[in-house]
C-alpha cells in the first residue's frame, strides 16, 4: 500500500517548520524528570496560577453564579456570595443569549464589546468602537487569524522582533508566510532602533519578499522592555511609510515595573499624531485575561481591535470568525469584569484592590530580584525587566562550553538549559526559542514563582551557574556580544 | 503535439512574468511602495494611493473563497430584522425571529443539565468547597466529583494552562467512558483535548492538506465547517453525494467512484470525513454500512475522519450509535490498521453546552512521528480552555445509578431526548404535508433537511434578484414569518435540487405556531408561483 496518508513523510511541510520552544524540548524532558520523582521549578510559560499565584477572589464569584445560574433562585445564596457579585452575575447572564452555553455572536457578546470598548476610550482618551473589537478564545487565536488573513504566501513577510515570542514565528511557519526579523538592542535595554527596522526591510526586499506588517510586542516577551512615546511615534511613521499593518501585541500592559515609562497603547499614540496618519496606518491590537495581575491562562479569553481597516476586510475576518462559531462564553464574562472593574464603594472593591496590588507589588519586587540574582552571577548579564513576566539574562558561555554542546548534539543554550535542569530541576526556555543574535546566548525564566521561594531558587541557579563557568572556564575567551 | 507544448511554454512564460512584476527588488524606503499592491483592477489601485495592506484584494484570498453559510447573510438580514422590531414594534408580520438556522440549544431555552452546573460553578470557585453552607446549596455528589477533578489539576488550579493535550486525569476519565461506550480499550494518551470539536478538525486539515491536489472526500450535504476549512488550507474537496431517495444512503461504490474521478484528475485522495449521525442530514449509519467504509479506508489508505458530535442524538428505535473505533475493533482491526480520528464535542446531545466550547478528538492509527507534530501543533495555543475540558470529562461520565444526582440528571436527560425526538417527528410529518416538498426522517442529530421542488415562476423570480432559489425561498419565509433557516446550497446538494436546514430546536410549546406560520406561508408562496 505504500505510503499512508498520514505518514511523517506526507505531513504538511509547514507543520514540520514550526518550532514553539515554550513546550518544547527543554519542557518535555522536565515533564519526564519530574514524573521520575524529581521537584522540577516550571519558569518556562508565563503560567502564573501554576506557581502558585490565587485567581482574583470576585471574578471567580461572578462565573460561578453565571455557570449555576439556579443558586441565584436560592434564597441562601448570600451566604456564600457577596451581593454585588450576584448583581454582577445578573448582568452578564442578562447580556448573554441563553446563559453560558449557548454560543455568542461570532464576535463575543455585544454587551462585552462595549465594555471593551468602554475601557479603551477610558485607557487612551479616544473613542472606540465595539463593532471593531473581536473577542477571541485567547489572545493567540486573535493573532493566528489576523496573521492567516494578511500572510498569502512565502512571498509576503512579517516584521518581527529577535528576540520574540515564538507565537509569531510558529504562526508564520505554519502559514507557509517569510519572517522578516528585526533586532532589539541588548546593550541599549533591548531598545528598538528604526535604522534596524530599515536595514531588516530593505534585505528583505532585495530577496523579493513583500513586507506586510510590524509586530511589536510592548512590554516586550521575553525581554520585557516597555517602549517609550518617541519610540511608538517612529514605529507608527515607519509603519505610515513602508506601508504597514502594525500588530500590537499589548498583553502585558498591566505588568509595568518601573516608572519611567508607564503603558501607552499603540492607539494612543496613532490617534495622538493626527491625520493623515492617524486615519491611514492600519492597526490590530491584542489583549487578555491570561497575563496582567489577573493570570486567568486557563480561561483562554482575550480581543483584538481593529484601527483603519476597510469594512470589507472586516466582514471578511468575521466571516473566518464565524466558523469557529463563537469564543468560550465564561472567558468573555472574565474579558468583561477585567474591563469594567469593581469601583470605590462597591462591597467587594477593597478586597480586590488588595488582592490585585498583592499581586503586582510582588512581581515587581521579584523582577528586581530576579535581574539582581541573575546579575550577580559568573559570566552573566541581565537587563531589567520593566515589564511583563520574564527575565532573559545573557549566559556567556566559555568555548569549552560551546565544545561541550557541539559534542552533546545540541545548541549551546539548550545544553546549558538541561544541565540546568537536571542540576537544580529549574525549567527554563533556551535564548534560541526566541531567537537571538549570532554567537549570544540567553535564557528565558519567569518572575512567577512565589516570593518566599525566590532566594532559594536565585542561590540555586548562581551555585549551579558559579561551578559550570568554573568548570568550563579558557582564559577570557567567553562568548559575548 | 507541438500545440501543447507551445501553449504549456507560453504560459510559464506568463507566469514568470506576473511574477517578476509582483516583486519588487531594493527600493528607497522614504517613499510610499507600491510592491504590496499586486497588480489588480481594484478602484483603490487605479488612484495614485496604494491599497492598505489589510485590504479585500490584498488579504489572503483563501479567506475570501471560503464560506460559512450557517452564520451566512439570511442571518445577517434576520438580525438586521430584528432590531427593527425591537424599535417598531409592527414593522413586521411577526413579532420574534426565530433562529432555526444553528444548533444552538441552551439560546433557544433548552437548560443545561444541573449536575455539569454544579460540578462547573464549584471549580470555578474551589474556595467555597471549604464552607458549611455550601452542602446546603450544591448536590453531594457534584461537590465529591468536584474535589476529585481538581485533584487532578496541578495546584488545584483551574486559571492556569494545562498539559497541551488537556489534563491528564480528565483524558483517563474521557478515556475510560469510551472504553464504556464501546468495550474497547481507549488510550487517554491519543486524547486532545480542544476548544470545541471545530478547532480539532481544522488541526487535522492542516496536517493533511500540503497543496490544492490534496483532497479530502466529504458527504454531500455536509456541513461547512469541512468545505471552509478545507478551502482555507487550500486543499480540495473531493464531494460524495448521499443518496436522498435512501434516507441519505452512504454507498461505498459512491465513495469509490468518487476517490476514481478525482485520482484520475491527479487528485490525492488523503481522507474521508463521515458525519455520523449526519448534519445536515439526519441519517444513522447502520452498522453493516460502517463496516464497509472501514474497509473503504482501510484498503485506500485513507484517514477516517468520524464527525460523531450528535453521538447521544439517536430518536429511532431501530437504530443505534456505533463510533467507528468501535466497529473497526470490532472488525478485529487496529492501529497498523486503519488511521481513524474521532470528534466528540459537549455542544450537542441532551448538554447543548455550545457556549462552553469543549471537545476532543481521539487520534488512533499514527505513528509516534506523526503524533510528535500533532502535540506540537497543539502546544502553539498552549491548550483548551480549562472549564471546556472538565466538561467534556463530565459528559463522557456522567452520574451513574446509585449516585444522588442520578434521579434528577436521568430525568433532565431523558426529558430533553424525548422532547428532540417529538419536536424531530413533529416538523418532519409538517414539511411533508407541504405541496411539492418531501422531507428524509431526522433519525439523529438536531435537523431537518426538506427538499422543495420550486415552480419554475419561483427560479425566474430568484433570478431576476440574484439569488439562489432556495436562499430565495429562504429569505422571503423569514420576511414573512420570522423564522430563520440556512438554504441547501451553504450544504451542497445534488445540482437543480433545492433544499432548506431547519433545527429542530425551538421550544415544543413554539411548535405548533411555527408550524401554522411556516404552513401559511408555503402555500401563498405556491399560490404566487404555481405554473
Amino acid at each position: 500500500m505504500g505510503l499512508k496518508a498520514l505518514d511523517y513523510e506526507t505531513l504538511n511541510e509547514n507543520v514540520k517548520k514550526v518550532q514553539y520552544a515554550v513546550r518544547g524540548e527543554l519542557y518535555l524532558r522536565a515533564s519526564e524528570l519530574q514524573k521520575e520523582g524529581k521537584k522540577i521549578i516550571f519558569t518556562n510559560v508565563g503560567n502564573p496560577h501554576a506557581l502558585g499565584q490565587k485567581p482574583l477572589t470576585f471574578p471567580r464569584q461572578v462565573v460561578a453564579l453565571c455557570q449555576a445560574p439556579f443558586l441565584l433562585d436560592d434564597p441562601n445564596v448570600g451566604l456564600l456570595f457577596p451581593a454585588d457579585a450576584i448583581a454582577r452575575a445578573k448582568h452578564y447572564l442578562s447580556l448573554t443569549s441563553g446563559g453560558l452555553g449557548a454560543y455568542s455572536d461570532s464576535r463575543g457578546i455585544p454587551g462585552v464589546r462595549k465594555e471593551v470598548a468602554e475601557f479603551i476610550e477610558r485607557r487612551d482618551g479616544y473613542p472606540s468602537d465595539p463593532e471593531l473589537i473581536f473577542l477571541t478564545d485567547g489572545a493567540s487565536k486573535g493573532v493566528m487569524q489576523i496573521l492567516n488573513c494578511i500572510i498569502r504566501g512565502e512571498g509576503d513577510g512579517i516584521l518581527v522582533p529577535v528576540p520574540q515570542y515564538p507565537l509569531y514565528s510558529a504562526t508564520i511557519s505554519l502559514l507557509g508566510g517569510s519572517l522578516v526579523p528585526y533586532y532589539l538592542e541588548e546593550t541599549a535595554n533591548w531598545g528598538l532602533d528604526v535604522n534596524n527596522l530599515r536595514e531588516s526591510v530593505a534585505q528583505a526586499r532585495f530577496k523579493g519578499i513583500t513586507v506586510r506588517a510590524m509586530v511589536i510586542i510592548n512590554p516586550g516577551n521575553p525581554t520585557g522592555q516597555c517602549l517609550s512615546e518617541a519610540n511608538l511615534r517612529e514605529i507608527i511613521n515607519f509603519c505610515y511609510q513602508e506601508n504597514l499593518v502594525l500588530l500590537g501585541d499589548e498583553v502585558y500592559q498591566q505588568n509595568i515595573y518601573q516608572d519611567e515609562r508607564p503603558f501607552i497603547s499603540a492607539r494612543k499614540v496613532l490617534m495622538d499624531m493626527g491625520p493623515p496618519i492617524s486615519k491611514e496606518v492600519q492597526l490590530v491590537s491584542f489583549h487578555t485575561v491570561s497575563k496582567g495581575y489577573w493570570g486567568e491562562c486557563g480561561q483562554r479569553g482575550g480581543y483584538f481591535e481593529m484601527t483603519n481597516l476597510p469594512p470589507q476586510t472586516v466582514d471578511e475576518i468575521y466571516k473566518i470568525a464565524s466558523i469557529a462559531l463563537s469564543p468560550n462564553v465564561p472567558a468573555q464574562i472574565f474579558m468583561g469584569l477585567m474591563v469594567n472593574p469593581l469601583k470605590p464603594g462597591d462591597i467587594s472593591y477593597e478586597q480586590f484592590v488588595r488582592e490585585s496590588q498583592g499581586i503586582l507589588e510582588s512581581l515587581r519586587r521579584r523582577a528586581r530580584i530576579m535581574t539582581d540574582g541573575f546579575n550577580s552571577c559568573k559570566n552573566v548579564v541581565c537587563n531589567f525587566t520593566e515589564g511583563a513576566m520574564y527575565s532573559f539574562p545573557q549566559i556567556r558561555l566559555p568555548p569549552k562550553a560551546m565544545e561541550a554542546a557541539k559534542q552533546a548534539g545540541k545548541v549551546p543554550d539548550v545544553f546549558y538549559c538541561l544541565k540546568l535542569l537536571e542540576a537544580t530541576g529549574i525549567s527554563t526556555v533556551p535564548g534560541s526559542g526566541f531567537g537571538q543574535k549570532e554567537g549570544v546566548f540567553h535564557l528565558r525564566t519567569t518572575i512567577l514563582p512565589a516570593e518566599e521561594d525566590m532566594p532559594a531558587i536565585m542561590s540555586s541557579f548562581k551555585k549551579f551557574n558559579d561551578e559550570f563557568m568554573d568548570q568550563y572556564e579558557d582564559n577570557w575567551n567567553h562568548s559575548r556580544m | 503535439m507541438r500545440r501543447f507544448v507551445i501553449g504549456s511554454a507560453r504560459s510559464l512564460i506568463e507566469r514568470s512574468r506576473q511574477n517578476y512584476q509582483s516583486q519588487r527588488p531594493l527600493i528607497s524606503s522614504s517613499y510610499r511602495l507600491l510592491s504590496s499592491t499586486p497588480a489588480a483592477d481594484s478602484p483603490s489601485s487605479s488612484s495614485s494611493t496604494m491599497a492598505p495592506p489589510v485590504a479585500l484584494n490584498t488579504i489572503n484570498p483563501k479567506v475570501i473563497e471560503c464560506e460559512y453559510a450557517v452564520r451566512g447573510e439570511i442571518v445577517t438580514l434576520a438580525q438586521k430584522l430584528q432590531e427593527e422590531i425591537k424599535t417598531k414594534p409592527d414593522a413586521h408580520p411577526f413579532e420574534e425571529i426565530l433562529y432555526c438556522n444553528i444548533g444552538n440549544p441552551q439560546s433557544l431555552g433548552q437548560h443545561p443539565i444541573t449536575f455539569f452546573r454544579e460540578v462547573l460553578a464549584l471549580c470555578d470557585h474551589p474556595t467555597i468547597l471549604d464552607k458549611s453552607e455550601t452542602q446546603g446549596l450544591f448536590s453531594a455528589d457534584s461537590i465529591e466529583r468536584a474535589w476529585k477533578i481538581l485533584d487532578q489539576i496541578p495546584g488545584r488550579a483551574t486559571g492556569a494552562y494545562s498539559h497541551s493535550q488537556g489534563i491528564k486525569g480528565l483524558r483517563d476519565t474521557i478515556a475510560a467512558g469510551i472504553e464504556a461506550r464501546d468495550g474497547f480499550p481507549a488510550d487517554p494518551n491519543d486524547i486532545f483535548l480542544t476548544d470545541g470539536a471545530s478547532p480539532a478538525v481544522h488541526m487535522m486539515m492542516q496536517l493533511l492538506i500540503r497543496s490544492e491536489k490534496d483532497g479530502i472526500l466529504c458527504p454531500i450535504p455536509q456541513y461547512p465547517l469541512y468545505s471552509a476549512s478545507i478551502a482555507l488550507h487550500g486543499g480540495t474537496l473531493v464531494p460524495y453525494y448521499l443518496d436522498e431517495a435512501t434516507g441519505w444512503g452512504l454507498e461505498v461504490s459512491e465513495l469509490k467512484k468518487q476517490l476514481e474521478t478525482s485520482r484520475s484528475k491527479g487528485i490525492t485522495v488523503r481522507a474521508l470525513v463521515v458525519i455520523n449521525p449526519g448534519n445536515p442530514t439526519g441519517q444513522v449509519l447502520a452498522e453493516e454500512n460502517q463496516k464497509a467504509i472501514v474497509e473503504f479506508c482501510k484498503q485506500e489508505g485513507l484517514v477516517l475522519l468520524a464527525d460523531e458530535v450528535y453521538q447521544e442524538n439517536v430518536y429511532v428505535p431501530e437504530k443505534k450509535f456505533h463510533s467507528f473505533k468501535k466497529v473497526s475493533r470490532s472488525m478485529g482491526y487496529g492501529e497498523k490498521d486503519l488511521s481513524l480520528v474521532s470528534f466528540q464535542s459537549v455542544s450537542k446531545g441532551y448538554y447543548g453546552e455550545c457556549g462552553k466550547r469543549g471537545g476532543y478528538m481521539e487520534v488512533t492509527g499514527f505513528g509516534a512521528d506523526v503524533r510528535e507534530q500533532i502535540y506540537k501543533v497543539a502546544s502553539v495555543n498552549l491548550c483548551s480552555n480549562i472549564s471546556g475540558q472538565i466538561l467534556a470529562s463530565l459528559v463522557m461520565s456522567p452520574p451513574k445509578v446509585g449516585d444522588e444526582s442520578y434521579e434528577s440528571y436521568s430525568a433532565e436527560r431523558d426529558g430533553i431526548l424525548s422532547s428532540l425526538a417529538r419536536r424531530a417527528k413533529t416538523l418532519e410529518d409538517a414539511f411533508n404535508n407541504l405541496e411539492g416538498v418531501t422531507c428524509n426522517k431526522a433519525e439523529g442529530a438536531m435537523y431537518l433537511f426538506p427538499r422543495i421542488d420550486l415552480p419554475e415562476k419561483a427560479i425566474k423570480a430568484a433570478e431576476a434578484e440574484k439569488k439562489a432559489p432556495d436562499a430565495y425561498y429562504c429569505q422571503r419565509l423569514l420576511t414573512a414569518t420570522g423564522i430563520v433557516v440556512v438554504p441547501g446550497s451553504g450544504f451542497g446538494q445534488v445540482p437543480g435540487t433545492w433544499h432548506f436546514r431547519c433545527t429542530i430546536l425551538p421550544q415544543e410549546e413554539k411548535i405548533p405556531a411555527i408550524v401554522t406560520r411556516l404552513t401559511d406561508f408555503h402555500k401563498s408562496f405556491m399560490d404566487e408561483f404555481r405554473g
